[in-house]
């Protein structure tokens, strides 16, 4: 009865964020970053070079075209989006889940001045900065095998972040229920795995069957993937401003799930 | 905003801490002043650590009052934590980083500028004895150079009131004594302290004044010292034999037995005169014709005090492990 009532009361409630200790969580992680980031990076940019060669170059043989393109030109710019989108969601649901779990890290924080709601400020900063990092990685990638085709992909960062935020977001709220590693693989299968091959990443949403159409709408990957696309491509329109609104307003209406849903689990 | 000697550092008053249905702290009252190691002492289960995770405001007070510094730390969370240094249970030091960014990394969380972090952390592992270490990953250090460095990592706010979670749980009999030096040379420094265990050992080498612990209560309150002479006397006299021990043996002793407990097949006798009652028991036995294959006096510890007024050791069983050696 008591917890029924926490979490409603939690959410409505004023969040205990203090930025600069949360950049100092976020600081702590990026710190830990450098340690391996070479290892990382490396398997970072060999992955999207074999996703770009088997899908675009071996399976776009078979493809005529899509919407007037090569398959490879639209495809690539929404690997750019996925990739991203997975290095944020590894990083805050195993990862994250290690941190809070088994290194116990988070509570070693909170015995500071930090606040819970700071953490996980903190680890959603970085989860942020995690897929902004590796979807730029593979974006130089894709500018390498010359798919890049407007300067309007040096904006790409933008709706990467908004996109990376919304992940990081939805992956910690996992996390936080999460009771063991495995929990994750429903997660991945569910969840992620679905967006991934239904959010126009690899076809068109209008390809879909017209009573599902309209869920691709709902994801955060949809509309990255239409903004990143139209920027690498340099077919900018108005209407991207309604797909950065729409991740915009979901970051705004969600993120303080996690900090309710993280403190519940922790304090008791 | 350092604490004078004598001030009120913490106080408890009808402290409760429920977990659902569980009851884990049962209204106790303690008050830790100023410049004393204070000690929590009781098994695991006590609700030791309920009441440490109070004080430094990461488990809310079910009921009660509780102040640290004279403020609410549910209210005042942010500014009584900047004052305090917690050594939790677990380790949790950032196991990827060297031993000098884990200080570094925590003095940020204080927001210590740079320069001043690193002057720290450089005397605190001098003072550690941790220096040849400074740039090692802490992955590598042995459990007790691990346990060293996050009592070092505590230090690095300068706290006025540490908190100390059973500190050397799980360390070997070396690497504890160092612990124990250290800590201390922090009491003589002058640094409050709340110190929880259930190493009698620990307590009575460490805390000036200490509460006992059992199930969420505090039984008694006292120094180390007070308490052992108040319960059980000065010495612990032990027997032993194939069968259980009766009370019969203590029949006609008067003054002699301050208190005694059964424990297992062993009788524990508490006494201000071990030798005397040592051989009075002799006799009694003979007389009673009862075989005694074990004995043994032993200077009374706080242990007995624990065993006294609970009938159980602090290991939590029945079964008696403390000194006490066969002649």
């Amino acid at each position: 009865m008591i917890r029924g009532r926490q979490l409603p009361g939690g959410l409505t409630a004023g969040t205990d964020l203090c930025l600069p200790l949360a950049l100092k969580v976020f600081y702590r992680n990026l710190l830990v970053f450098k340690k391996t980031w070479k290892a990382n990076i490396m398997f970072n940019f060999v992955e999207p070079v074999l996703y770009l060669w088997a899908m675009g170059f071996g399976l776009g043989v078979y493809v005529s075209r899509i919407n007037g393109l090569p398959y490879i030109d639209f495809l690539a710019p929404a690997l750019i989006a996925s990739s991203s989108m997975f290095s944020t969601t590894y990083e805050m649901t195993y990862d994250s889940f290690t941190r809070m779990a088994y290194k116990k890290t988070f509570h070693g924080m909170v015995a500071t001045p930090v606040s819970l709601d700071d953490v996980v400020a903190g680890e959603l900063l970085y989860g942020t900065f995690k897929g902004v990092l590796y979807g730029t990685v593979f974006l130089a990638v894709v500018a390498m095998f010359g798919l890049v085709k407007s300067p309007w992909a040096l904006l790409v960062p933008l709706p990467l972040a908004l996109m990376a935020m919304a992940f990081s977001i939805l992956s910690m709220i996992w996390t936080s229920i999460a009771p063991n590693y495995d929990s994750f693989g429903y997660f991945f299968t569910l969840i992620i795995t679905p967006m991934f091959l239904f959010s126009g990443v690899f076809f068109p949403v209008e390809n879909l069957p017209p009573g599902v159409r309209l869920i691709p709408w709902f994801t955060p990957l949809y509309h990255a993937v239409e903004v990143i696309r139209s920027l690498v491509l340099g077919q900018v329109t108005r209407s991207l401003l309604a797909d950065l609104a729409w991740l915009a307003i979901f970051i705004l209406l969600t993120v303080r799930i996690p900090m309710v849903t993280v403190r519940k689990r922790l304090v008791q | 905003m350092t604490c004078k000697t004598g001030d009120t550092v913490v106080l408890a008053r009808g402290l409760i801490k429920r977990f659902g249905d569980f009851e884990a702290v049962r209204g106790i009252n303690f008050e830790v002043r100023g410049g004393e190691c204070f000690g929590l002492l009781g098994p695991n289960g006590a609700g030791k650590t309920s009441v440490v995770r109070m004080i430094y405001g990461f488990s809310p007070v079910t009921s009660g009052r509780l102040e640290v510094f004279g403020e609410d730390i549910g209210v005042k969370a942010r500014s009584v934590k900047a004052r305090i240094g917690v050594v939790s249970q677990e380790d949790n030091l950032d196991p990827e980083l060297s031993v000098m960014e884990n200080l570094l990394v925590y003095a940020g969380y204080f927001r210590i500028n740079r320069d001043l972090a690193g002057e720290r952390s450089r005397e605190i592992l001098e003072f550690m004895d941790l220096a040849d270490k400074a740039g090692h990953v802490v992955e590598s250090l042995s459990g007790g150079q691990k346990r060293r460095l996050t009592i070092g990592r505590a230090l690095i706010n300068r706290p006025d009131l540490m908190l100390l979670d059973e500190p050397t749980t799980g360390l070997d009999p070396y690497a504890r004594h160092l612990v124990w030096q250290r800590l201390r040379k922090l009491k003589e420094s002058g640094t409050t302290m709340i110190l929880t265990t259930h190493y009698l050992e620990e307590a009575s080498q460490l805390c000036d004044r200490l509460v006992i612990m059992n199930r969420g209560e505090v039984l008694e309150e006292g120094s180390p010292e007070e308490l052992i002479s108040r319960h059980v006397g000065r010495e612990a006299l032990e027997l032993g034999s194939g069968a259980g021990l009766d009370q019969y043996l203590l029949e006609g002793m008067g003054e002699l037995v301050k208190a005694s407990r059964v424990l297992g097949e062993d009788l524990v006798i508490f006494t201000e005169r071990g030798r005397e009652l040592d051989r009075r028991i002799s006799e009694r036995a003979a007389e009673l014709g009862i075989e005694i294959r074990r004995r043994g006096i032993r200077p009374a510890n706080l242990e007995d005090v624990f065993l006294k007024l609970t009938g159980e050791t602090l290991k939590g069983g029945r079964e008696f492990t403390g000194g006490g050696s066969c002649d």
